[in-house]
């Protein structure tokens, strides 16, 4: 792992490393990982530890495992599930069954329990992760069900009773069969896996998984295929469980259904909470902090109370409901705040420039918009509807407010269907193809509501602009086999950050900038897409009067540069200096279509603005 | 199969589904008023029965002190933050009173007559005395504060009210499990099919519970000021509705149900201190099926849990469950494609 790892979401409002009084920390942190390894991996086991403390290391390892797929899978990417311990148990059974009744060597048992998890995975995943919303939590309740109730009914998996006698695992000869020979190969995983998901947070594939979080329209707008993402964090949530589940079951030696029930797959997504859920470390911190005080409470409350049982879920379910109320960043956001993420280090001054697309010379018809018409129900928001925009050009869609210019627009960017007409590209038909295959074809967008991931670092949000230019896989990403991609994409990024005057703002957390910034951000981010037109959504709305002005001559700038521009706005001082050609529309109609002098002129489109005298 | 296993097992469906359908009404009820997804709603079912169980032997049921303990933290934090608000002591004074009157009276009810052995019926109005307040505290203590957060944040919320809950129950009643007795010994020859008393008084407290709700939500004023704030908080509140108080009732109304629901299975199945999840859920199940939003298809989703579940025992017994839960994926991914939610949360 290097320097820049693990990335960290950190709480807007936070400062970097930079101006952080604290800058001594921050070679420390460089540090931290392989200190923190030797220490877990080395002096552990050199030590007197008791047997005790060793084994509540192993399940810390364990659970902080199986935690981790969560933090990746509910912090980073937003899909809360309450079914891990699900695929904790499908990696158990696995391990216990082929060992068991067929003699299988632990180590095919492993990759066999992970295939198996990355099948129901992927199953599951396909039918649960188009849901929106709430339904996708409610699903995973389901399933974890469904799953617990069928382990725990198979009569070839011991039914509620489980399967005994799990052999140990053995390593060059030698047999991990207690807690302590066992505890060195747990935290070898458990430390690989954090190692992995850290590089990967800090890569094409985790910026996609990152940006899921916040919807699916602004990353399906950069290419992203967001179902695409959400399986690939489903899945690596899946195997990290189940890779818990196989060590589990050999440090255990036997595997029954309750640990893998829907109670445990809920005190999973509280160790995650706990522990900070967007953060690699929370994982480990809230697993430690939940076993060891389980433990405690396990003794303690009995006694208190006079009777045994699981008292501590009375606990539990306390602090959560404390928990989301006062912390709900997690613990380990308390320890984030003293230890801020460094600056990235600029190493990529050398690299090589992304390949551009060939752009159609000046004047060539671009973008045609042919009778567009969008109903809702019965109400028409845009009706027949066409004209078209020429390499080079600036384009204005002006209208007053619910002229169905943004319902236009959504229409020409794949967020919306069309009810009639077609659109097409350099004479393509692109009407119909989901907005990530139009940014594919060199279309372009910014939002009117900027959208973002506001604990990201520009730069980091502008590379999420080049995330089609580029192909790094996630299996790259943890190995870090991905960085000479990485320099090019960020090499990238910083040029369009130069483009539009930015640069100096780079390293900041995008949530810190001003609206302006902002915009200027996102006009970035679609840039760094190497777009043949550029769809710009309101970029003036809510600026104050000098962001305009340094809108305006980025904006001018751009089209000297080449680049052909739509923009739709209701700004029309703003339009007026800056357009080509404007297209009026009024009620979801084409009103006129003209050069900024002749909208000027036209007295409809005064009588649009300001009414009519009768 | 022939047709008169069939009709027992039709029978057995639509028996336990008119108790998922109430749970289903209570849980829609609180998502749509407050849009908590209201797990530990299987949790009063449990103390319902559990309450009945200790009433039947003649003991001071653990529903007792636990109420009190809840309505005692309520006040005590109502007060302090009173208190920090520099409110009057009056005020303070009689806000407590509102918050512990009824937790003390039904308490106090319950200590005097339980060693009496009342009589069935009262013991039923009894529990629903003692377990109905059990709604506005939880209201109180996990979601008051938290009406702005996201359904995600709620739910999980939820489940750590369900954690909490569940604890405190096998704290206050035990591990023991109960059978409660039935309310009506009859047996009613329905061709091939015996109807249990019982299963006629699910019936007729089902419908009669839906019926009346039907008429609050449509005649009453408390009723139209519910439906208003689950249709537009904000707009509710500008109308002078404290979406506070309509939390509060959509969560009695909830625990009422919950209890009921617990008096009407209590004598068809032993209930423990943790049953009430999965019979939550079943209920839940129906919910779903309804989006968590019309009445009409809760009924109707939970009619078919109970069919499921009951034709699934007879099938693969051993697998009835993961039939019922199996059941919800493929209405999930329908619901979430038929009503898919905006992404600006």
């Amino acid at each position: 792992m290097t320097d820049e790892t693990p990335v960290r979401a950190l709480p807007p409002g936070q400062r970097r490393a930079e101006s952080s009084p604290f800058g001594a920390l921050l070679t420390m942190r460089r540090f931290a990982f392989p200190v923190f390894a030797l220490f877990m991996l080395v002096l552990v086991p050199a030590l007197p530890v008791p047997a005790f403390w060793i084994d509540q290391l192993n399940y810390v390892g364990l659970y902080g495992l199986a935690t981790l797929g969560l933090v990746l899978l509910t912090g980073v990417a937003g899909l809360t599930s309450f079914g891990q311990a699900a695929f904790v148990g499908v990696g158990a059974y696995t391990a216990a069954y082929l060992s068991i009744h067929f003699g299988v060597s632990p180590w095919l048992t492993l990759p066999a329990g992970v295939a198996l998890a990355v099948l129901v995975a992927l199953v599951l995943g396909a039918i649960t992760l188009r849901m929106s919303g709430h339904y996708l939590p409610l699903a995973t309740i389901a399933w974890a069900l469904v799953i617990f109730f069928t382990i725990s009914n198979m009569d070839f998996l011991g039914k509620y009773d489980g399967l005994n006698g799990v052999p140990s695992i053995r390593v060059g000869g030698r047999s991990l069969g207690d807690g302590r020979s066992l505890y060195w190969l747990i935290w070898v995983f458990a430390l690989a896996a954090a190692a992995a998901v850290g590089n990967l947070l800090d890569s094409r594939p985790g910026r996609a998984i990152r940006a899921l979080r916040s919807g699916t329209t602004m990353a399906e707008a950069m290419g992203i295929s967001t179902l695409r993402y959400k399986l690939v964090a489903f899945v690596l949530a899946a195997v990290l469980g189940a890779v818990s589940g196989w060590l589990f079951a050999h440090f255990q030696r036997s595997v029954n259904p309750s640990p893998f029930g829907l109670q445990k797959g809920i005190e999973y997504l509280f160790m995650a909470v706990l522990g900070g859920a967007g953060q690699v470390w929370g994982a480990f911190v809230g697993a430690g902090v939940v076993k060891l005080v389980e433990d405690q409470l396990q003794v303690l409350l009995p006694r208190l109370i006079g009777t045994s049982g699981n008292f501590e879920i009375i606990v539990f379910g306390i602090v959560i409901v404390l928990l989301l109320k006062y912390a709900p960043d997690g613990l380990w956001s308390f320890v984030a705040r003293w230890r801020p993420a460094p600056a990235r280090a600029r190493d990529w001054g050398a690299a090589t420039p992304l390949p551009a697309r060939a752009k159609p010379a000046r004047g060539t018809p671009l973008l045609e918009a042919r009778s567009l018409r969008k109903t809702f129900g019965g109400l028409v928001a845009v009706n027949d509807v066409s004209f078209s925009v020429r390499a080079g050009e600036i384009v204005g869609l002006i209208g007053p407010n619910g002229a169905g210019k943004s319902t236009t627009f959504n229409l020409l960017t794949g967020v919306l269907g069309l009810s009639g007409g077609e659109v097409r590209l350099l004479g393509e038909a692109i009407s119909g193809l989901p907005s990530r295959e139009i940014a594919r074809r060199g279309v372009s967008r910014t939002f009117q509501h900027v959208k973002m991931i506001a604990e990201m670092t520009v730069l980091e949000n502008v590379a999420l602009g080049g995330h089609l230019r580029t192909r790094s896989g996630s299996l790259r990403a943890m190995l870090r086999l991905d960085r000479a991609e990485e320099r090019r994409l960020f090499a990238e990024a910083e040029r369009q950050l130069e483009r539009i005057g930015m640069a100096a703002k780079m390293n900041e957390l995008a949530g810190n900038l001003a609206l302006g910034p902002q915009r200027l951000m996102e006009i970035a981010r679609a840039l760094a897409s190497d777009p043949t037109l550029l769809l710009l959504d309101e970029p003036a709305a809510g600026l104050r009067h000098q962001e305009k002005q340094a809108l305006a001559a980025v904006l001018r700038q751009l089209k000297d540069e080449g680049m052909s521009l739509l923009l739709v706005e209701h700004d029309m001082d703003f339009v007026m200096g800056l357009t080509d050609r404007i297209v009026v529309m009024e009620f979801g109609n084409r009103l006129i279509e003209g050069t900024p002098d002749e909208v000027q002129a036209s007295p409809a489109v005064r009588a649009a603005y300001l009414g009519t005298e009768h | 199969m022939d047709l008169t296993i069939a009709g027992i097992l039709a029978l057995d469906g639509v028996t336990n589904g008119a108790v998922y359908a109430l749970l289903a009404l209570a849980i829609v009820l609180v998502f749509t008023v407050t849009r908590v997804i209201y797990i530990p709603q299987g949790e009063f079912v449990a103390f319902g029965a559990l309450t009945l169980a200790a009433f039947q032997t003649g003991k001071v049921p653990g529903t007792v002190i636990f109420l009190l303990v809840m309505a005692g933290l309520a006040a005590g934090l109502d007060a302090y933050q009173a208190l920090r608000r520099r409110d009057a002591a009056a005020r303070i004074g009689a806000r407590a009173l509102r918050t512990l009157a009824w937790p003390l009276a039904a308490s106090a009810l319950a200590i005097w007559l339980a060693p009496k052995n009342p009589p069935l019926l009262v013991q039923a109005l009894l529990t629903l005395a003692l377990v109905t307040p059990f709604g506005p505290l939880v209201y109180r203590l996990a979601f008051a504060s938290l009406a702005d957060a996201s359904v995600l944040v709620l739910l999980i919320v939820s489940v750590g009210v369900h954690f909490a809950l569940t604890g405190l129950g096998l704290l206050f009643f035990g591990a023991e499990g109960y059978r409660n007795p039935s309310f009506w010994d009859a047996r009613l020859a329905l061709g091939p099919v015996t109807l249990s008393g019982q299963a006629v008084i699910i019936f007729l407290v089902s419908i009669a519970l839906i019926v009346s709700l039907a008429l609050f939500f449509e005649r009453s004023v408390l009723g139209k000021a519910l439906r208003a704030t689950a249709v537009n908080r904000l707009g509710a509140r500008l109308m002078g509705i404290s979406s506070e108080a309509a939390g509060r009732l959509s969560f009695t109304m909830a625990a009422f149900i919950g209890a009921l629901s617990g008096l009407l299975i209590g004598p068809t199945t032993t209930v423990f201190y943790d049953s009430g999840f999965l019979i939550g859920l079943k209920g839940f199940v129906a919910a779903v099926f309804a989006g968590l939003g019309s009445y009409p298809q809760a009924l109707v989703g939970a009619l078919a849990v109970g069919l499921i579940e009951s034709f699934g025992s007879f099938w693969a017994s051993a697998f009835k469950e993961v039939i019922v839960f199996g059941s919800i994926i493929p209405v999930l991914l329908w619901r979430s494609l038929r009503d898919p939610q905006g992404e600006d949360h």
